[in-house]
């Protein structure tokens, strides 16, 4: 080493000289982004280097994991699949659980708001016989279920219980051929009997050729075979044919198209009226306000009289301001949007008094208050409006799962939280 | 001295005689040619053209026969040559770096004492310096400047010129080793 640094010492003293110059070169000058030179050469020739040191570092560790410890790596590919394969089965699970709960709450819903008495069942079993399609449940004799009963979803009918065994009763599904029902369309209100074809869609039997069904329409039960209420949903009709000496029509049943794992035992029918519209368009159920937006409908400063409890409550300044303009037509025997061009319109800068106006009888000549648009009802004289379709909470279930009718009178269909068919999804 | 009979190629190193120099001449000597190039254009500007800096470093390059001090010596000067001009420190420290190192490279193989070779040497290395000098402002600069190249002809020939005589004067100054 050292022969050899004599040997190059002439050639290794300029280089050293020269580096120093360079140095000091670059100390002082910068380019012309006003950088010193020292800079850019040393990054320059520094990052090449790290670049190779980094190429090497990562090749090498690279190799290092790709290769030299790779021992454990089939056992760790075969713990990773086990645990995919787990969180598979979890995923299902829970897939089906959220189902399964989304299906209970419509169900309940359903449960709550139609009118007739029914006890829900989940399937236990499926029927033995080939072709048949029987169902078994978990509810029999002991808890009232009769032969003959209905079951229904909120989607549509599922079949009738033609056994009753102490703790499970049998269904025949309507899709069974010896399966039988009344129906009646919805849109033209032709009627015929449903009747099970063993697999597929139903049929549609006895409707004459000059009666009108369209693909589409909706059939509901008709109630004339005493075992399904009147106005539960059946299916859509999915094609009419001409037949001979009756129309062929082939309907989709819409109860068990979620699955049949609950359903609802009618224990106590109660006819209901045909819906105007397909379920799928019903209105949806709009809960009642909360108690605190109820609370704030208490007069206001201006002595403007607004809804008491109960009643509608004005939730903007809009409404607000609506409410007290109506009671200045009230108290000025002004009735907006009746009286003739010219006429002297109200005072608007009439004061209340506090407790608000109370509509001037009849016999002073003074109209009632107009009623109010979009289909609410009066008020009773307590201030509160009678139950509605819209706001009135579900009746609470009773401990051995039947429910008492909601509102008798009223058609059920228009008021589940989940319209049928939505499931609540 | 006469040297019409010597050989210009030398066939060693030990052919040629390596001069000594004694310290106070060693320091006076290169400081006079800075001061010389500082001082004396300000008042006779035709003097201007002369690179007495360079003249020094050439000539112990060549005369002291020994790379390292030739090398030394150039970067000194040219150091110092660089403190007095608007150049950053460096530029001309590493020209006449380069120019000690070679020429003193050159006077180990080539009898320097002949008033030609001087001649010829100093020519080649005023242009080499030049050179390198146009080089280094363009490459680490960044600046622009033009190389004549018949101006820089004239201009060696003419240091050359001054060169020789020079050298002549400064060869008293040597103790012989």
């Amino acid at each position: 080493m050292e022969s050899l640094l004599n040997r190059y010492r002439n050639i290794t003293v300029l280089l050293l000289v020269i580096a120093a110059q360079l140095i000091l070169l670059a100390v002082q000058v910068k380019n012309n982004r006003d950088i010193p030179f020292i800079r850019v050469w040393t990054v320059t020739a520094v990052t090449p280097i790290a670049s190779v040191v980094e190429w090497f570092r990562g090749g090498s560790s690279g190799f290092l994991h790709n290769y030299v410890f790779l021992h454990d790596a089939d056992a760790e590919n075969r713990r990773l699949r086990e645990e995919v394969g787990r969180l598979k089965m979890d995923n299902i699970f829970l897939r089906n659980e959220l189902r399964q709960a989304d299906r209970a709450r419509a169900l309940q819903v359903f449960q709550s708001s139609t009118q007739s008495k029914t006890l829900a069942a989940r399937t236990i079993g499926a029927g033995a016989g080939s072709g048949s399609k029987t169902i078994y449940v978990d509810r029999g004799s002991v808890e009232g279920v009769e032969r003959g009963m209905a079951v229904v979803t909120p989607e549509g009918i599922v079949g009738k219980v033609i056994a009753s065994y102490p703790t499970a009763s049998e269904v025949l599904l309507v899709n069974d051929p010896d399966f039988a029902a009344g129906v009646v369309s919805q849109k033209n209100q032709t009627r015929g009997t449903l009747k099970g074809q063993g697999n597929g869609p139903c049929k549609v039997d006895y409707v004459p050729l000059e009666e009108k069904v369209e693909v589409g329409e909706w059939f509901y039960t008709s109630g004339d075979d005493r075992i399904f209420p009147r106005g539960f949903p059946v299916g859509t009709v999915t094609a009419v044919h001409e037949g001979q000496p009756f129309k062929e029509i082939q309907v989709e049943p819409s109860g068990f198209q979620h699955g049949l794992e609950d359903m609802l035992i009618i224990l106590s029918g109660v006819h209901q009226e045909i819906p105007d519209t397909p379920p799928g368009n019903q209105p949806v159920y709009i809960a009642p306000a909360p108690p605190d937006a109820l609370k704030s409908t208490t007069p206001d400063a201006s002595g403007a009289p607004v809804p008491a409890s109960g009643a509608t409550a004005p939730a903007t300044e809009a409404d607000r301001l609506r409410a007290h303009y109506k009671a200045l037509g009230d108290a000025q025997n002004h009735v907006f949007g009746e009286n003739l061009p010219g006429q002297k319109p109200p005072n608007f800068n009439l004061v209340l008094p506090p407790g608000g106006v109370q509509p001037p009888s009849k016999q002073s000549g003074v109209q009632p208050p107009a009623k109010q648009s979009g289909g609410q009802a009066p008020l009773k004289p307590d201030g509160v409006p009678p139950a509605s379709k819209q706001n009135v909470p579900p009746p609470p279930a009773q401990p051995d799962g039947t429910v008492a009718p909601a509102k008798p009178g009223a058609p059920p269909g228009k008021s589940p939280a989940v319209p049928p068919g939505g499931g609540g999804r | 001295m006469d040297y019409s009979d010597s050989r210009i190629l030398l066939s060693s190193q030990r052919e040629g005689n390596k001069s000594r120099f004694r310290t106070w001449v060693s320091m006076v000597v290169p400081l006079a040619a800075i001061l010389f190039q500082f001082f004396l254009p300000r008042f006779f500007d035709f003097l201007r053209f002369i690179e007495m800096p360079f003249l020094v470093v050439v000539y112990f390059a060549l005369v002291r026969r020994s790379q390292i001090n030739g090398l030394l010596v150039g970067a000194l000067v040219g150091l110092a040559q660089d403190s007095l001009s608007k150049h950053p420190l460096g530029m001309f420290g590493i020209v006449k770096t380069l120019v000690g190192y070679f020429a003193a490279s050159v006077g180990l193989r080539i009898d320097v004492d002949h008033s030609m070779v001087r001649l010829v040497l100093t020519f080649f290395f005023y242009i080499f310096q030049q050179v390198l000098y146009w080089v280094m402002v363009r490459a680490l600069l960044s600046q622009p400047m033009d190389l004549e190249p018949q101006l820089t002809a004239l201009l060696a020939l003419l240091n050359a010129v001054v060169g020789v005589a020079l050298f002549h004067f400064l060869d008293k100054l040597r103790d012989r080793a």
